[in-house]
């Protein structure tokens, strides 16, 4: 009888194995390989060295130009051209062009590509977003990805696991942001290294799909191999809504599986929470929170720019204006979220309020363009990460919260909650 | 590389790779234009300091945030021959391994050297010397799998060392 994690599972059917061990090294097939318009570019250089020519599966690459796209400046556009380029000659199927394109880490699970029981690697940080829909998935660096590329494997150390027992249903104000902040407080910025973090217990059905990506999607920011939730109706809803007729495999950790240590999250008991500068650990709710004045706001990214956060976010502009001298960037994550946002009448709430709307792109979170902040401006912001210089000069200063605690805060120009708007 | 020696630098706890190499550099694949650029955000005066076989010691979580291979691309570019640390965050470990910049989690190391000591360093043994101060410290070994990756100065290498 195993005694193994649902990430273990996943693992050691990957490698062909009827049971792994933490701290074992395997060989994983691999099903998607993804990179970006930053990453990309070092991997294809790489894949020039490999003795062998050619990638593993044009179907199971994903290339999706996003951090810098629409190219910011000449560089960018000679990196994105690479990518274009090794793409057509290597007859890529996944490759996303302007107009196609989307943040990758919400356009690929929309775009039906990645599946319950899936293994993922990615050279981005947040591809651990698909552990939400029940894959396991990781960031890696471009080395691996060129590897991945060009083999369809990857070396693994099979992570030891933490468990997250969700119990309760969150009040109104309160979504995944302030949960997945909520355990990186609780645990540190390195409460995880090298470990998964599954996310389990009766609560779990009290968080939307887009709630359960943005909790996935930080696991890295408590130093995370990887997040992943077990496949409950509310998955295979949206799995069969993006991916019908695909097949997948669901596996479910079993009954006397180990943990290093477990955790119960009551979600009544939150409430909403900011990661002060320069540290996503530093956490604060509103009870130790003083008069900070702001001078711009971001709500969008792979962490907090689907649908359900726009909607959070013009629920609390609507009849609101943002305050005088504020800017507040507003950044559907995809095409189809930007669509749907505007059928919904959620960007002219964004515009009526005095916002701006941007084509999608990563932009801003890490400092790239679409709102690079200047020396000693604060910005509140639904991104994943506060270090020091993340989104502009280094003097700057980079508040992490949910949408509504942005919106609510572009609004008074101060850090605030929805309920200061009498919400 | 089977020993290095060098002058240390020495940081704290949760060096992120923001701080190794901000993203506004990172419209470039160039390693000795990423090298220009190393920690600039944490220690202005490292790239005008940092001679080739110099050593980088910090506390824990080092090289914690984004998977860009830049950021141990523009520390092995800038000359510096090994970073020791409390512990390193996964991403950042993996890519030291895969392009061939060395790497050893020593605990005891990182309370006991100082910045601007000359520290020495054997491969092969995990032994550390911080010549300054003629303290000794062993270093964690690499599991043999890893060891491979590394002799092979590599992951592509080693891959095609296989077929």
């Amino acid at each position: 009888m195993s005694r193994m994690t649902m990430t273990q599972k996943i693992l050691a059917a990957h490698a062909g194995l009827s049971e792994v061990k933490a701290g074992q090294l395997i060989e994983a097939d691999l099903d998607l390989v993804l990179g970006n318009d930053i990453t990309s570019p070092v991997a294809i250089k790489e894949m020039e060295k490999f003795t062998k020519e050619g990638v593993f599966n044009k179907d199971k690459i994903a290339l999706v130009p996003d951090h810098f796209v629409p190219n910011k400046d000449i560089k960018s556009a000679e990196n994105c051209k690479c990518v274009r380029e090794f793409a057509k000659r290597n007859s890529i199927t996944n490759y996303f062009e302007v107009g196609k394109m989307g943040i990758e880490h919400a356009l690929l699970p929309e775009s039906g590509l990645t599946l319950p029981g899936d293994l993922i690697i990615g050279a981005d940080s947040h591809t651990c977003t698909y552990g939400a829909l029940g894959a396991f998935s990781t960031g890696i660096g471009s080395t691996d990805m060129a590897a991945g590329m060009a083999t369809g494997k990857a070396w693994f150390k099979v992570p030891s696991a933490i468990k997250f027992n969700i119990v309760g249903k969150p009040s109104k104000w309160v979504s995944g942001k302030d949960v997945i902040l909520h355990i990186i407080g609780m645990i540190g910025v390195d409460g995880a290294l090298y470990k998964s973090m599954e996310f389990v217990g009766e609560g779990i059905r009290n968080l939307s799909m887009d709630d359960r990506f943005t909790i996935a999607n930080m696991a890295i920011e408590a130093g995370g191999k990887n997040g992943i939730f077990p496949v409950d109706d509310i998955a295979l809803t949206y799995i069969n809504e993006h991916a019908k007729g695909k097949k997948y495999t669901v596996y479910e950790a079993d009954p006397d599986a180990e943990y290093d240590e477990e955790y119960t999250i009551d979600l009544s008991k939150l409430t909403p929470t900011v990661a002060f500068p320069h540290l996503p650990e530093n956490t604060h709710t509103f009870d130790d929170i003083d008069d900070i004045k702001i001078d711009q706001v971001v709500i969008g990214s792979c962490t907090n720019g689907r649908i359900d956060d726009l909607r959070i976010a013009a629920e609390v502009l609507t009849d609101h204006h943002i305050a005088e001298g504020m800017r507040c960037i507003v950044i559907p994550a995809t095409q189809k979220i930007y669509m749907q946002a505007m059928e919904e009448g959620l960007l002219k709430t964004f515009i009526e309020a005095g916002a701006i709307v941007s084509t999608p792109t990563c932009g801003p979170c890490l400092g790239g363009y679409m709102g690079v902040l200047a020396s000693g401006e604060r910005c509140v912001s639904t991104t994943n990460r506060n270090f020091v210089g993340r989104m502009g000069a280094i003097d700057s200063e980079i508040y992490l919260a949910s949408p509504a605690v942005a919106a609510a805060s572009a609004v008074t120009g101060k850090i605030s909650q929805p309920s200061e708007l009498g919400l | 590389m089977k020993a290095a020696k060098g002058t240390v630098f020495k940081y704290g706890d949760n060096v992120d790779t923001d701080v190794i190499i901000p993203a506004r550099y990172l419209n470039t694949t160039d390693h000795s234009e990423l090298a220009k650029h190393c920690m600039e955000d944490i220690d202005k005066d490292f790239t005008s300091k940092v001679k080739a076989g110099d050593i980088i010691v910090a506390d824990k979580n080092f090289g914690c945030g984004s998977s860009r291979e830049h950021a141990p691309i523009a520390i092995k570019a800038s000359g510096v021959s090994c970073v020791i640390a409390k512990s390193f965050a996964r991403i950042f470990y993996r890519n030291s391994i895969n392009i061939g910049l060395p790497i050893i989690e020593c605990e005891e190391a990182a309370d006991n050297i100082k910045a601007g000591d000359v520290v020495s360093i054997d491969f092969d043994t995990g032994l550390i010397t911080d010549e300054t101060s003629g303290k000794t410290f062993t270093g964690q070994a690499f599991p043999p799998f890893m060891q491979k990756i590394i002799d092979s100065e590599g992951l592509i290498n080693y891959i095609n060392s296989k077929e």
